[in-house]
């Protein structure tokens, strides 16, 4: 199919709709405001219901209904308004729910700018919401990576019976890149006995609740998700290695900071240092394995993680390396971008150059 | 593109605020006192007013909307009125890039009523919503409804970002002559990266408009020009 040239939020909403997405409930904010627009002119279409909530905690209740109806259905905001779906978050992963949570992450704290940050982390990745819970994040770095993880993130949501968060730096839903719209291989996907369709008076009814009364149910229950939970960080994932291999300096980076170390590790190549790039893909579960490998080698002298945050990510980074090489962190966060020249001096610096 | 006044719409990708920018400059490089003012009062980011310090630096002076254009507030700034005050002045207004962004300019229609203006509508062939005729025309009379002012030239910019050829700008000029054929509307010029110029030299009717590439990603901003555009992915 031939290129064409889509901004990252409008792919998103494409994505979505060409995923079989047919709800989308939301509340506008900047810099995701292209996701709600789109779908609000083109789910009507198709036969969908876009809705403009009161507000991101009616919103995010909605996408537990339509979820519970056995519905693909997504929701997406970005940063404050994220922090107010936590609850919904929680809740739908505590009633086993498959749903597509989109956060198109903004400075923090607080209001803080429209910029691009990654302040998000530790929220997407540890929950802002209560109790023992899990969800996949995918961060693409590139538009054909957004659309392509939207798709995946439906079928991996209908696969785990569990929520699933798009989570990308502002830059990445607000800049054009040329894309294909390309069909993923198609998992095979579980028949949703469980929604609640209407029992035509064959069934009992399926209930949809995150309450246990007993606490040895509730338990279990926990028990059940940890499971569920291990078998994410067994089998989903995802990770890209750029010029890993005998590399002096590893860079571990996600969405646009990726983008922004390769281009720092092409001018330390022009200046004889040969720098590589780790890049998580799903950020929960980490892959913290594939790190410690390539940081294990001997040729790696310092791993720079690199992030629009004050250090979040590094937590896991140092997580994975277990202490086997020096970690250095360069970033900023607000809303401001470090340059290309910022990482390459933060490598140069890591490694006494 | 003699006129006084040179309003800047298409929708957003097709390269509008690109192509502003790089007008801008061309019209200070020739000795005009030139104010760029950047209206787009829809999108966050990639705006013209990023480019400030360098369109400053060339002699143009530059109008952005409240709170220096970094928030999400869509006010505008009184200071736009000198461009239709001081006659002296060759001024360049970039619009958001859709029907609701080209709104702004209806408050202006009275000023306009008596004005000496282009409004251009850049057209990029790759963009979904602009990529046929019927579309690029829906568009075009989209903008025109709400900005309550008659498009009066086209500017084919079709592009890929990092990934433009030479074919890709052949293939807007296409759609940009069935555009014209369509509304009778004339093809200003062709936006095309000064590295393309000795390809194309020639091989269209209209005059290229050489562009150099300003609005870059975060990522392509220590790169040398001719690496950080034609050879990424």
């Amino acid at each position: 199919m031939a290129k064409e040239l889509w901004k990252g939020n409008e792919a998103i909403a494409e994505a979505a709709i060409r995923a079989g997405c047919k709800y989308f409930f939301g509340y506008p904010i900047t810099p995701q405001n292209e996701i709600p627009e789109y779908l609000s002119l083109h789910l009507p279409k198709i036969g969908g219901c876009f809705l403009q909530a009161e507000s991101e905690v009616a919103a995010i209740n909605m996408v537990y209904g339509a979820a519970g109806c056995g519905k693909r259905v997504m929701t997406s905001s970005s940063s404050p308004g994220i922090s107010l779906k936590q609850e919904g978050i929680t809740y739908i992963c505590g009633a086993e729910l498959p749903a597509v949570i989109v956060n198109m992450m903004r400075g923090g704290p607080g209001l803080g700018t429209i910029q691009p940050a990654q302040g998000d982390y530790f929220q997407a990745t540890r929950g802002g919401g209560n109790g023992d819970y899990r969800h996949l994040v995918y961060a693409p770095a590139t538009i054909q990576e957004a659309a392509d993880f939207v798709q995946l993130a439906f079928d991996v949501a209908d696969h785990y019976r569990n929520p699933v968060m798009i989570l990308a730096d502002g830059m990445i839903g607000q800049m054009m890149e040329a894309i294909e719209w390309r069909e993923l291989p198609k998992r095979e996907l579980p028949e949703k006995t469980w929604a609640t369709t209407g029992t035509k008076e064959a069934r009992q009814p399926n209930v949809i609740n995150s309450l246990y009364i007993d606490p040895n149910l509730c338990a279990e229950h926990n028990e059940r998700l940890a499971k569920k939970y291990a078998a994410m960080e067994e089998n989903e994932v995802l990770w890209e290695e750029y010029n890993t291999e005998d590399c002096e300096v590893l860079f571990v980076a996600y969405g646009t900071p990726s983008r922004i170390a390769r281009a720092a590790i092409r001018q330390l190549e022009k200046e004889g240092i040969k720098a590589g790039l780790l890049r998580p893909i799903t950020l929960w579960p980490f892959p913290h394995k594939a790190l410690k490998a390539a940081a294990q080698q001997a040729s790696v002298k310092a791993v720079v993680d690199v992030e629009l945050s004050m250090g979040q990510m590094i937590d896991d980074v140092k997580i994975a390396l277990e202490g086997c090489k020096p970690v250095s962190f360069v970033g900023k966060a607000g809303g401001v971008v470090p340059t290309p020249a910022d990482v390459c001096a933060a490598a140069k610096a890591a490694i006494g150059r | 593109m003699n006129k006084r006044i040179q309003i800047i719409t298409g929708h957003y990708g097709s390269g509008k605020t690109e192509f502003a920018v790089n007008l801008a400059l061309h019209l200070a490089r020739q000795g005009e006192e030139t104010a760029l003012a950047d209206l787009d009062i829809v999108n966050p980011y990639f705006r013209s007013y990023e480019q400030a310090d360098r369109l400053e630096a060339a002699g143009v002076r530059v109008i952005v909307t409240s709170c220096g254009g970094a928030a999400d507030i869509p006010a505008l700034n009184p200071a736009v009125l000198s461009i239709f005050e001081d006659r002296s002045l060759r001024g360049v207004l970039d619009i958001g890039g859709d029907p609701i962004g080209a709104r702004v300019l209806a408050r202006f229609a009275p000023k306009l009523a008596t004005e000496d203006f282009d409004l251009l509508f850049v057209l990029n062939a790759n963009r979904p919503e602009t990529n046929t005729v019927d579309r690029a025309l829906d568009y075009l009379q989209g903008i025109e409804a709400e900005c309550r002012q008659r498009v009066t030239g086209i500017v084919n910019n079709t592009h890929l970002c990092s990934q433009t050829t030479p074919e890709e700008i052949l293939k807007g000029a296409a759609l940009a002559s069935a555009l014209s054929e369509r509304t009778g509307l004339p093809i200003v010029c062709h936006g095309v990266h000064r590295r393309f110029l000795p390809q194309l030299e020639g091989s269209l009717a209209e005059p290229l408009f050489p562009m150099e590439l300003y609005m870059k990603k975060p990522w392509e901003i220590n790169r040398e020009e001719e690496e950080f555009i034609w050879q990424e992915s």
